[in-house]
């Protein structure tokens, strides 16, 4: 009987090494995000206090009620930033879906030469980093004139966000059997209802995650835009986060605000579409 | 007039190659052109300025650039085996969990909605010598007197550069490989067991090959935007302290707005899309044979 209980003594020592492991891990991924919520609410004063202060005195939505307040704290206009930041995205994503629609429609349906070097040619165009592409962009946009402005940046996330959507577009047109089409177009429907009426509904999830993708890329974007807005008429959050800088001091709290609300968007989107984000991604790509 | 007839394939593609051109090829083309001149931001007219191969040989000879390059390389090798041990070591502690995992797994996504210049302020913040969560604990516990300067020292900064950008990308490799590991078939695990395998060869020579194209699709998606570490370079050290954590893209961004050389940036812009490129083929073309093994090809 030793031996049984030595056995099952090793066994919940493991169980508890696992549990223990996983728990600190997600401490780590958890606590950065939170302690930035945490400081957001907190009195600067307390911010800076040393020694720190750990548990809370007092917590207060100053640091919220200075970033709505007209013009905001230091005059960052953070609502301004915000409808850039939204209407850009916003357009963009969509753009973006509906040519990716079209071109990942091309690479799943149809068979012609050069396919896979066009789409390394894509996916390779989607790799320039972003610095090395704004330096160029800059001087292109400063010449026709549309630096600084709405238009500017959609069109760059577009270009930006298009190859990979026609990528994940691609993984789900394929998994929609082509038989479903030709029997619609057997019963009448040209090729052009066949797609709306029986291919989209079929791969809409995954057209969706491929939009969460989008939006949060042309949401989080910083070194293109750092270099293509220059002032509030077209400047977008994460450019204005760095509003909160000057050269010897960093409003800690301010920018934990702003921090939040550039979150919450992303968090709320990515938590509606969690589902088939892990299965686009995953089945988009291991079949497509 | 006769009108003529495309092919729909291309028909379909048309707007996005329309779109990659305007935005990505033209101004590359562009930067191509000004990387033989000695284009100043400052002087609009040095733009016709040909100076033939003389800011590729500046570049090639400058010892700040190799700096920055090698420092690059080195990044993305550490970070990226670091991110896929650490992914695969997470995905394979929670998908032994038998409660909560889908808790799990949404906190596990939580990085992936962080804007990359928000990790990079994020901890600046808590690696900041003065007010940051990290000192203020070392502190608190007593296991330190003094604040150490994470930020400031050279080697301390590469290592909460490394940090950062392994909190951000490690779920993208952890999500896809738990992905992976609930697409084993039970069968050959079982039969495993049967025939008396260790769980180390079990996983060797079962789970680990199962699960390579996953692993293969996270290196692709990653390898695609490896110069997020720019934003977060750019806000937390900015380069410094005296160009220790310098890569090619800060190092670009500055010699080409602030010290306005543009045609010298751009010479070395190209060196880093080709390291970008070479990322990114060699990713795809692993990914593309891993599926043929596994008879995932189509």
């Amino acid at each position: 009987m030793d031996e049984n209980r030595s056995h099952r003594l090793q066994a919940n020592a493991l169980k508890i090494a696992h549990l223990l492991t996983l728990f600190v891990a997600m401490m780590i991924i958890c606590t950065p995000g939170l302690w930035i919520v945490l400081n957001s609410f907190r009195p600067t004063v307390e911010i800076m206090a040393k020694p720190p202060v750990w548990i809370p005195n007092e917590l207060n939505l100053d640091h919220y009620r200075a970033m709505f307040g007209g013009i905001g704290e230091g005059g960052v206009p953070v609502l301004t930033y915000f409808r850039n930041s939204l209407i850009i995205s916003v357009t963009s994503t969509i753009i973006a879906l509906l040519v990716g629609m079209a071109g990942g429609y091309a690479f799943a349906r149809y068979r012609f030469r050069g396919k896979s070097a066009i789409f390394i040619g894509l996916m390779v165009t989607r790799a320039v980093p972003g610095v090395a592409l704004s330096l160029p962009l800059f001087i292109v946009y400063a010449r026709i004139g549309i630096i600084d402005t709405h238009f500017g940046m959609i069109i760059t996330y577009v270009a930006m966000n298009v190859p990979f959507t026609v990528w994940l577009i691609d993984g789900f047109f394929r998994q929609v059997p082509k038989e479903l089409a030709e029997a619609a177009e057997i019963d009448g429907c040209t090729r052009w209802q066949a797609f709306w009426k029986v291919e989209f509904p079929v791969a809409k999830a995954g057209i969706a995650s491929a939009g969460i993708f989008a939006f949060l890329t042309s949401w989080n974007e910083y070194a293109l835009a750092s270099q293509l807005t220059r002032s509030v008429t077209s400047k977008t959050m994460p450019v204005g986060l760095l509003d909160f800088t000057s050269e010897f001091t960093l409003n800690w709290g301010g920018m934990c605000a702003l921090a939040v609300l550039m979150i919450i968007p992303a968090l709320i989107l990515t938590f509606l579409v969690q589902k088939h984000l892990i299965a686009g991604l995953t089945f988009g790509g291991v079949k497509g | 007039m006769r009108r003529i007839k495309l092919p729909p394939w291309l028909v379909l593609l048309l707007p996005a190659i329309i779109v990659l051109m305007a935005v990505v090829l033209l101004p590359l083309i562009l930067s191509l052109y000004s990387s033989f001149t000695a284009y100043r931001l400052t002087r609009p007219d040095s733009l016709y300025r040909w100076v033939g191969t003389y800011n590729y040989e500046k570049a090639l000879t400058d010892a700040k650039f190799w700096a920055a390059f090698g420092r690059t390389v080195l990044l993305l090798t550490i970070a990226l085996n670091t991110e896929m041990l650490l992914g695969l070591g997470l995905a394979l502690l929670v998908s032994k969990v038998t409660r909560g995992q889908r808790t799990l797994r949404t906190m596990m996504m939580f990085p992936m909605m962080f804007s990359p210049i928000l990790v990079g302020f994020q901890f600046k913040f808590i690696f900041n010598d003065n007010v940051g969560l990290v000192n203020n604990a070392l502190q608190s516990l007593g296991l330190t007197e003094q604040a150490i300067p994470w930020l400031v020292d050279g080697k301390l900064a590469m290592f909460s550069i490394i940090f950062a950008e392994v909190w951000t990308s490690t779920s993208v490799f952890a999500i896809l490989i738990l992905a992976g590991l609930y697409a084993i078939p039970k069968d050959p695990l079982e039969a495993a067991k049967v025939d008396g395998c260790t769980s180390w060869q079990t996983f060797r020579h079962i789970t680990l090959p199962f699960i390579m194209p996953f692993i293969y699709i996270a290196m692709a998606i990653r390898s695609l935007d490896v110069a997020r570490a720019y934003d977060i370079v750019q806000i937390m050290t900015n380069g410094g302290p005296a160009r220790r954590t310098e890569l090619i893209w800060t190092l670009i961004g500055r010699t080409g707005y602030v010290d306005a050389k543009m045609g010298y940036a751009n010479a070395m812009g190209y060196t880093s899309i080709f390291l970008a490129i070479f990322f990114t083929v060699y990713f795809f073309r692993k990914l593309t044979t891993a599926r043929n093994e596994l008879g995932m090809g189509g």
